[in-house]
């Protein structure tokens, strides 16, 4: 083996012979690996904002709907029976309580809300306190309204954000009293904020109400006194995801007295899953696209390896010259692989440096989210390495293969 | 003959042993279906010590003799052996090896590394002799010095004078103190005068550290300067007579 740093120094210097030659052949590994750490920040942005809205929507959540209504002959959509009653959540809670760890029962509309000479238009929903614990909400100011309140059908509010700042601008809302549909209704507190759902959605644009104040005071029920638009259920686990689905279904449907192969007049939607799953094509979206960037690393290893067998051709007496002083066999090829190695990995490290600047450019300019993960760094780099180790062997072995008196006796 | 402290220890070498030893000596090339019989059937011994110059117009084969004996090319058929050693039965890396530690070379056209300074040109044998950088640096600029060069261990070869590549090429033959140099036509791109400069290094050489050398040329009074000519003819040996004292 020889002296590495030695070594080094004879492959820097080839380079430095031919710059513009030395630059160019770096230029499609800098490209490739700026196209990958670009790309894997952006389709990591993507899929950690993603992840975030999960979180952010309240995980293991299962979603009943009320089934549609047809009347004469149209078919109204889902939602448009009034058939989901809270004693619906009530005996979800008590018959499944063994996956299911809580279920809320929600009415909601749009109302308009007026504060002193504000006013503002929201979705207003009639709850139970367990909502917050559903939707993994906290408050940043004041207190949910609790079970007797919503029993009392209590004229008290909980604003989201959103809210807070069209009513109240700077103005600390606690105390304060605002007009639901015309109702008069106390402040009790201010849930922190949340964001935009993954459909874009400004989750903080809401405000929570005792379920019983919703349907007697501001919604209305018609019909069915106990009506609800939606059941929110949190499952213990994922894994109890599918077990609650099945379970709720098989209850509800003995409820509204449904057969067994009947179409139910409910919808349980599994909103974790329907989000998992758009996690997961985000992910398999970044690997896409890292994998095309990769391609254009290969391309950029393939240049080096054009240059290093013009290098060896080039520089055949040179390799004469060396073998005839004693140069072995692994002597010249770790020359030639150190040489493509060097080429790759100030590739590598500019490539890197040009990645993090775009990644940046693109989140200021695009606006959308990157994220450069530490991993993807290292495995653009890595991933330059080898392709230098790979692209530079051949010609590396091609040039220890040659005679020494014929490379010396080359012109 | 005084040993300098570096030179390694000659004591193995006999003056009448055969460093090189060849038996009935072939190389047969192809060129496009004809086979040329560069060498036919030389025999030689060259004893440890001696000066042999080697004589003969072009394609006589003298040029292909020095390559084998040089371990740059393979007979194709014969013996060969250099100090005892049979060269031909030897993997690639085991005669570069050979090379490094037992062959000086000298060329016509001084072979040095372009863009490499005379100082690292003459580390080269060195560097593959995994010798360490600060130990490496010492002996090449002895040897530099050794060449009359000091001061110039850091010009590239371009800003040398054709003498004084032909003393960096010298100095990356000795470096390595290695028993045998060979020159093959070492004097073809210089003047007169720096020709007989450089032939009295080798003479110094060989009389001083009894390193024995074998040149290639074709000028009478190069060849004047060895103790023994070789000829060589159409691939085999014409004639083998010592050199007359002066």
């Amino acid at each position: 083996m020889i002296n590495l740093p030695a070594t080094f120094k004879i492959s820097l210097r080839a380079l430095r012979t031919n710059k513009m030659r030395s630059a160019l052949t770096m230029l499609g590994i800098i490209i490739g690996v700026s196209a990958v750490i670009t790309m894997l920040a952006v389709g990591t942005g993507a899929s950690n904002k993603i992840s975030e809205q999960i979180s952010s929507m309240g995980s293991n959540l299962l979603i009943v709907f009320p089934g549609s209504i047809t009347a004469g002959g149209l078919r109204m959509g889902s939602g448009s029976q009034s058939t989901l009653t809270s004693d619906d959540a009530m005996a979800i809670m008590r018959e499944c309580s063994a996956v299911v760890e809580e279920a809320v029962p929600t009415l909601n509309g749009a109302a308009q809300i007026v504060f002193g000479n504000q006013n503002w238009s929201t979705s207003v929903y009639g709850t139970t306190p367990g909502m917050l614990f559903v939707r993994d909400w906290q408050l940043a100011d004041g207190r949910i309204f609790n079970d007797q309140e919503v029993k009392n059908a209590a004229k008290v509010a909980v604003l989201g954000q959103t809210v807070v700042t069209n009513l109240f601008g700077e103005m600390n809302p606690s105390g304060q009293v605002i007009r639901i549909k015309k109702v008069p209704f106390t402040v009790i507190g201010v849930l922190s904020e949340k964001g935009q759902s993954m459909m874009g959605q400004d989750q903080d644009d809401v405000i929570y109400i005792p379920l019983a104040t919703a349907q007697r005071k501001i919604f209305g029920t018609g019909a069915v006194p106990n009506m609800v638009r939606s059941i929110t259920v949190k499952a213990r686990s994922a894994a109890d995801l599918k077990p609650a689905e099945r379970q709720i279904t098989e209850l509800l449907k003995q409820r509204h007295r449904i057969g067994p192969h009947q179409e139910g007049d409910f919808t349980v939607r599994n909103l974790t899953q329907m989000m998992m799953v758009a996690e997961q094509s985000t992910q398999v979206m970044t690997l896409l696209l890292g994998a095309i960037a990769s391609v254009s690393m290969l391309v950029g290893g393939i240049g080096i390896m054009n240059i290093m067998l013009v290098s060896v051709t080039e520089r055949t007496k040179e390799i004469g010259i060396r073998m005839a002083v004693g140069a072995k066999s692994w002597d010249i090829r770790l020359q030639f692989i150190i040489e493509a190695l060097t080429l790759s990995l100030i590739g590598g490290l500019t490539g890197i440096l040009l990645g993090l600047i775009a990644a940046y450019a693109v989140s200021v300019f695009a606006g959308w989210p990157t994220v450069v993960s530490p991993l993807s760094v290292i495995f653009a780099f890595g991933f330059s390495g080898l392709i230098g180790i790979f692209f530079g062997f051949y010609p590396a072995y091609k040039a220890s293969l040659l005679n020494p008196i014929d490379a010396l006796r080359y012109e | 003959m005084a040993a300098s402290g570096e030179t390694r220890s000659r004591e193995g070498y006999s003056t009448n042993m055969a460093l090189i030893e060849t038996e009935d000596l072939s190389r047969i090339y192809n060129l496009g279906g004809n086979s040329v019989r560069a060498l036919d059937g030389v025999s030689i011994n060259i004893r440890q010590g001696e000066f042999v110059a080697i004589m003969g117009p072009s394609g006589s084969g003298k040029s292909t003799f020095m390559n084998i004996i040089g371990c740059l090319d393979q007979a194709t058929g014969g013996r060969y052996l250099l100090d005892n050693i049979e060269v031909e039965k030897m993997d690639r890396d085991a005669v570069a090896r050979v090379r490094n530690e037992k062959i000086g070379f000298v060329f016509q056209g001084f072979n040095l590394l372009s863009r490499t300074s005379a100082l690292e040109n003459i580390e080269l044998p060195l560097l593959y002799r995994n010798v360490p950088a600060a130990e490496r640096k010492g002996l090449a600029l002895s040897a530099l010095k050794a060449m009359g060069l000091e001061g110039w261990e850091n010009h590239h070869p371009n800003q040398l004078s054709g003498g004084q590549q032909q003393r960096v090429a010298i100095a990356r033959a000795l470096v390595n103190n290695a028993p045998l140099i060979l020159a093959d036509e070492p004097t073809g791109n210089l003047d007169t005068k720096t020709s007989t400069e450089i032939m009295e290094v080798f003479v110094k050489l060989n009389r001083e550290k009894s390193i024995t050398i074998v040149l290639v040329t074709h000028e009478h009074d190069i060849a004047a300067y060895s103790g023994r000519i070789i000829r060589f003819l159409d691939g085999r040996i014409l004639s083998d007579e010592p050199v007359k004292a002066k």
